[in-house]
């Protein structure tokens, strides 16, 4: 058993703290963690599992920076994005979730990443990793999305540096490659 | 020239738009930002903050917290007071309470830390922490703050009877009353530009680490001027200097934010000291929104004398700012509302005075340089919103009224009625791109025929001129620390190299341009040479990143660095091409003999000499450091044109286009530079459209979250059209660059009014404050009137 995230403190009274075991799947690997029913999945990701790609903006479900995937079981496709700041890690139990660091391959980036790149869809990179999380979810649905569709469908993700313009380039970029290598 | 020059774009130089180096990290989540920063041992911290906006603290009692398992510390302001912190110094010569210990001066005042194993405790140990509060009566504007019998806020401080912090004037009182005896018409307009957060996406934060057996302090925390806040932590926690890391990992957004030291860091770094093990603070929104520094508040009484042709004669301006409990903006020293008497900049106008008064009020201390260099924003604001009041008080047309009044090309240098001397500019050109662009002419008839048809079209001009890159030395200083910056280069033997300066970027691409800018002057390719910021146990002193001053200054540094390094080199293939030094030219990346271009060495194999076969007597090494101090500040010019339809029955605006023409100079890298600009322009629209933070009468934020306090997002946000035709390089930067971070920010917000205000034209308005909300827009258009933004007095007097 692996204990992801596992908080040693001074000893606290027996029970004081009551303690639920998850399952769950992190970018294609099981993990098992006992965590405190309040514990905050985007602090099970950060804090537990040391992905600190996914960020914290708001802690209101607003700006997105901690975007990930997140499919159920029995659930085809990529997952949809849920927000991690405003969910519970215990609700991830027998759920699999994808952050960004999930995205590449050991030796290739995803079509998305090498897009923000591309069309500068990024400058201080916190928004990034949320933004691109957002977009796979759009592009795994809609593979070739209008300038209009892209927009609503990252309207959850705030950024204060690019002005989006850039952004729905990459993410219309990267939908160009994708389809391109689609078709072989 | 001869044939073996390098291909400067090919190498990355000089307007090559360069795909960003730093991306690599970002696009992986591989970013280093300081929450993402876990020590061994490492504790968390917990900021209590005050409910009520002015009050006494009658008690604290924080015995249940302590109880808690898991908490290790929790700090009052009798403890910091037993330390001398419970009070620190300003940026601007006032004092600001670390935690609270007599009143609570705003609403999410710092009250209490708590230490704990986990955020989660320190979070739960908070809320046991009981304070009793005696509520006062809370001062929410300028009005309030100067009304007679206004409670003293600061009753902290011997010799402050009132609420007043400072009155400033500058221009020429005189000669502007002579101008507006002279003029046929006065045109007059009253403004407020409401409060805004800069509002980062990434929250402040440190982790403070102090080791007993070093006796050294390093703080990781979220700056933008490490250097600075190594001086202040030395001089609040009597610490010596050389005993202070402060470093400064990847920054996810700063917009002035992160300039000035918030009570946060200081605690923290307390807290590490006593218990002797690394303690990290990471700030929530709320308690970013609520307590960190604010920007703007202000209102403008200004008139404009004019001559009925249309010349503007004189120009007076008062300005009440609201600074909150403290005084904390950090800004050059010398001038108390920043460089607001940059207004004007632009025109040639004979005569102008401008005078202003910060006054304290209950809300947390603002006056930060959101996005702007010092108060810039308001002064362009306030500028553009009085021309276009001007143009139609007169009934002229708005683009001529500007053309004729502007500064003309052949009058540079030109000194401004408020001080100023500005370098360059092709004002009346930009505004010709722009007019072209958006199709000034057509347009203006399309909005006629549209108004008969009952629809509103507006189209709203708007120009700026920012004074970027403090100092010079003599006239830029913070607490004294004069205002230059600098680059270090080491160039290794096989011809790579490491530029560090003493900027710290949150975005802007430093570790893109600033390699390109060695590579024009050096001809070392871009990717051979790695860029390194924010460390301060590295990098050379140097005053930090805002005020869009990196590439004015530090950027102008990596220039000069590279030039001695280059001088250097020009004397190592004298000697390994056996002549001269007379004899030798140099092109991008080589020289060679003048009379047999054939002959040559590369900038590498100098670099290889330095280390391996250097001239008898010759330092060894290829390295050098360059301090830059700016002979004078550098001013870009934009014009930017928005055209807008408004719905009459909701006040819904619509922006229709987006035209931004920026004359910045020589741009290092283009991609870049327009990534600024949009990120200007949405912040612009922003402010115009959406994002402001007002208090009720009680001093309560309303904007505490970004439920309330509202950024656009891609759906709201307009597309831009963006113009670059229009370059004047600086004279007295070594590139002939001016800085760009800002322009779109602090030019944009008054074309968007202007074009909402154009649209109500003949209904008799003249003015709605920003943010421009549909019900303000309504209520202008159905009741015919000005709308005020100003915040509401206390309903109880």
């Amino acid at each position: 058993m692996t204990v992801v995230y596992d908080n040693i403190g001074d000893a606290a009274e027996e029970g004081a703290v009551p303690v639920r075991r998850i399952t769950f799947t992190v970018n294609g690997r099981k993990k098992v963690a006992e965590v405190e029913p309040r514990l905050l999945l985007s602090h099970l990701i950060r804090r537990g599992l040391g992905l600190t790609g996914t960020h914290m903006g708001c802690d209101t479900t607003n700006c997105g920076a901690c975007t990930v995937l997140m499919k159920g079981a029995g659930e085809v496709g990529g997952g949809r994005p849920v927000k991690s700041c405003t969910m519970l890690a215990v609700q991830v139990d027998g759920r699999e979730i994808t952050t960004v660091e999930g995205l590449a391959t050991a030796s290739e980036l995803h079509p998305l990443q090498e897009g923000f790149k591309e069309e500068h869809g990024l400058q201080c990179g916190f928004c990034t990793p949320g933004m691109m999380m957002a977009a796979k979810a759009l592009l795994d649905e809609n593979p070739d999305p209008t300038e209009e569709e892209v927009r609503w469908a990252l309207s959850g993700n705030l950024c204060r540096c690019t002005g989006y313009q850039n952004i729905v380039k990459s993410v219309l970029w990267a939908a160009a490659k994708l389809r391109a290598e689609a078709a072989g | 020239m001869t044939a073996q020059a390098l291909d400067e774009i090919k190498i990355g130089g000089l307007g090559a738009s360069r795909k960003r180096v730093e991306d690599n990290r970002f696009i992986r989540g591989k970013g280093n930002y300081t929450d993402d920063i876990t020590l061994p041992g490492m504790l968390h911290m917990e900021i209590l903050r005050s409910p009520l906006a002015h009050a006494r603290i009658t008690s604290i009692d924080a015995s249940k917290a302590w109880d808690i398992p898991g908490v290790h510390l929790v700090l009052t302001g009798d403890m910091m007071a037993t330390r001398n912190l419970a009070w620190m110094p300003t940026l601007s010569y006032d004092t600001q309470a670390v935690l609270a210990t007599d009143k609570v001066r705003f609403q999410g005042q710092e009250v209490a830390c708590v230490i704990a194993d986990d955020p989660y405790i320190a979070k739960d140990a908070c809320e046991a922490i009981d304070v009793e509060y005696e509520p006062l009566p809370p001062i929410v504007n300028p009005m309030q703050a100067v009304a007679e019998g206004a409670p003293v806020i600061r009753d902290d401080k011997e010799n402050q009877a009132d609420n007043v912090i400072y009155n400033w004037e500058v221009g020429d009182a005189a000669a502007t009353d002579r101008a507006f005896e002279q003029a046929d018409m006065v045109s007059r307009l009253k403004l407020h530009y409401p409060r805004s957060h800069p509002s980062p996406i990434e929250c402040c934060g440190s982790i403070a680490d102090f080791n007993r057996a070093t006796e050294k302090l390093t703080v990781y925390m979220t700056t933008q001027a490490p250097h600075i806040i190594r001086a202040a932590v030395a001089l609040v926690a009597e610490l010596p200097e050389h005993m202070i890391r402060i470093i400064s990992p990847d920054i996810g957004g700063g917009f002035g934010n992160k300039v000035p030291v918030y009570p946060g860091y200081v605690c923290s770094i307390l807290a590490s000291i006593l218990l002797e093990r690394p303690v990290k603070w990471i700030e929530d929104k709320t308690g970013n929104l609520i307590s960190t520094g604010f920007a703007r508040d202000i209102y403008l009484d200004g008139e404009m004398a004019l001559r009925q042709d249309g010349k503007i004669l004189g120009v007076r301006m008062h300005c009440d700012a609201d600074h909150g409990a403290f005084f904390s903006d950090a800004q050059p020293s010398k001038f108390k509302i920043g460089l607001l008497h940059s207004a004007f900049a632009a025109y040639d106008i004979p005569a102008a005075h401008l005078t202003a008064r910060g006054t304290y009020s209950n809300k947390a201390p603002g006056g930060v340089a959101y996005r702007c260099s010092f108060r810039v924003t308001e002064a362009m604001f306030f500028q553009e919103r009085m021309v276009q009041a001007a143009a139609d008080d007169l009934g002229m047309d708005q683009a001529a009224f500007r053309r004729m009044n502007f500064v003309r090309d052949e009058d540079f240098p030109h000194r401004t009625p408020l001080g100023f001397l500005t370098d360059s500019g092709q004002y009346g050109k930009c505004l010709d791109v722009a007019l072209k662009a958006v199709g000034y002419e057509e347009f203006r008839k399309q909005q006629e025929e549209a108004r008969a048809k009952g629809r509103l079209f507006g189209l709203g001009i708007s120009t700026m001129t920012e004074p970027l890159g403090a100092g010079n030395s003599r006239e830029y200083d913070i607490l004294g620390i004069k205002m230059f910056d600098s680059a270090e280069l080491k160039v290794h033997m096989t011809g790579k190299a490491i530029v560090r300066t003493g900027a710290r970027g949150q975005g802007q691409g430093h570790e893109t341009t600033w390699a390109q800018i060695v590579s024009h002057e050096l001809g070392i390719p871009a990717e051979d040479i790695v860029v390194e910021e924010g460390d301060t146990d590295t990098a050379p002193f140097g005053m930090g990143t805002y005020a869009s001053r990196s590439t004015p200054v530090a950027g102008a540094a990596v220039a000069m660095v590279s030039r001695k390094i280059r001088a250097k080199a020009r004397k190592l293939a004298a000697h390994l091409l056996e002549v001269s030094e007379e004899d030798i030219e140099w092109e991008l990346g080589r020289f060679y003999v003048r009379s047999a271009p054939d002959r040559g060495v590369t900038i590498q194999e100098c670099a290889m000499a330095a280390y391996s076969n250097m001239p008898d007597g010759m330092e060894p090494g290829l390295e050098n450091t360059a301090y830059y101090d700016p002979p004078n500040l550098t001013w870009p010019f934009a014009v930017y044109i928005v055209t807008v339809e408004v719905d009459p029955a909701t006040g819904v605006w619509d922006v229709l286009t987006t035209v931004a023409v920026d004359d910045c100079g020589v741009r290092i890298n283009p991609m870049i530079v327009e990534g600024q600009i949009m990120g200007g322009l949405t912040e612009a629209y922003a402010m115009a459209n959406m994002q402001f933070i007002t208090f009720d009468a009680e001093g309560n934020c309303i904007g505490s979250n970004y439920m309330d306090y509202l950024l656009p997002t891609a759906w709201e946000t307009p597309g831009f059209e963006l113009h670059s035709e229009v370059v004047t390089p600086c004279p007295h930067h070594p590139i002939g660059a001016k800085g760009i971070g800002e322009c779109a920010a602090v030019g944009g917000p008054a074309a968007f009014v202007n074009a909402v205000i154009d649209a109500l034209s003949g209904t008799g308005v003249r003015n709605i404050d920003m943010p421009l909300l549909p019900d303000r827009v309504w209520e202008a258009l159905t009741y015919r009137r000005d709308v005020s933004g100003a915040p509401p007095v206390r309903s109880d007097d």
